[in-house]
């Protein structure tokens, strides 16, 4: 470890979703960079604003669209130790979404504290 | 003449559904594709909006995008599922179909 110049320094990654899942690709793409950037031993958070909410709710067969179901890989994040996970209020309120529509447990949290939790970061990536 | 108008984002991101419902008239029907298919949950910011649209467009839903984002138990009273075929089945019935993208 050499923190001097920087090496071997634990930074602060957020990734910020922000797209519904399998109408676009972004949702697919940020859980693959979380899931590869997680076995880089960084302090990882998560959050999901407005329609990237969409991406952890519950009950999702994507037998008719011939796609994948990737919402068990969010419920795989913790054995990443990726487990800190932010999901904006009001996004959920205004969806008709309650905790218990989610797959993963998360930390349902104002747009006030998700504005600190985006300060608090060294690196994020938005998608 | 009546036509057929689809709308395929959702209508929390993107202005499209509000668009394709200003334009929609009396005995026109909108089917909600892919993530146009949030539109069709209850409870939601956007379901009065959907519901008063109702009163003179019919309201579809494509099953296979409904069931794909796990919307199958929320999707509001009077908006009517269709399979694939139901969608060809509406692009037949009606004399011009307008993909609002």
């Amino acid at each position: 470890m050499d923190e001097e110049n920087g090496e071997g320094v634990a930074k602060k990654f957020l990734y910020v979703n922000r797209k519904a899942p399998y109408g676009t690709i972004y949702a697919l793409e940020s859980l693959e960079v979380v899931l590869i950037g997680a076995a880089f031993d960084q302090e990882v958070s998560v959050a999901f604003l407005g329609d990237g909410v969409y991406q952890l709710v519950k009950g999702g067969d994507t037998k008719g669209v011939e796609m994948k179901n990737f919402s068990p890989s969010y419920g795989a994040l913790d054995d990443y130790d990726v487990n800190q996970l932010y999901v904006e209020q009001e996004a959920m309120q205004a969806r008709g979404l309650v905790e218990a529509d989610l797959v993963v447990n998360v930390e349902v949290v104002s747009a006030e504290r998700m504005a600190e939790i985006m300060e608090s970061q060294d690196v994020i990536l938005s998608f | 003449m009546t036509m057929l108008h689809t709308v395929n984002k959702s209508p929390f991101d993107n202005g499209t559904l509000r668009c394709c419902l200003k334009f929609a008239r009396q005995g026109s029907a909108v089917l909600l594709i892919e993530d146009g298919v949030y539109a069709a949950a209850k409870d939601t910011a956007v379901s009065k909006d959907v519901q008063a649209a109702m009163g003179s467009v019919a309201i579809y839903a494509l099953r296979a995008d409904v069931e794909a984002r796990g919307m199958q138990n929320r999707v509001m009273d009077g908006v009517r599922l269709v399979d694939y075929e139901g969608f060809v089945d509406l692009v037949v019935e009606y004399s011009a179909v307008q993909s609002w993208i």
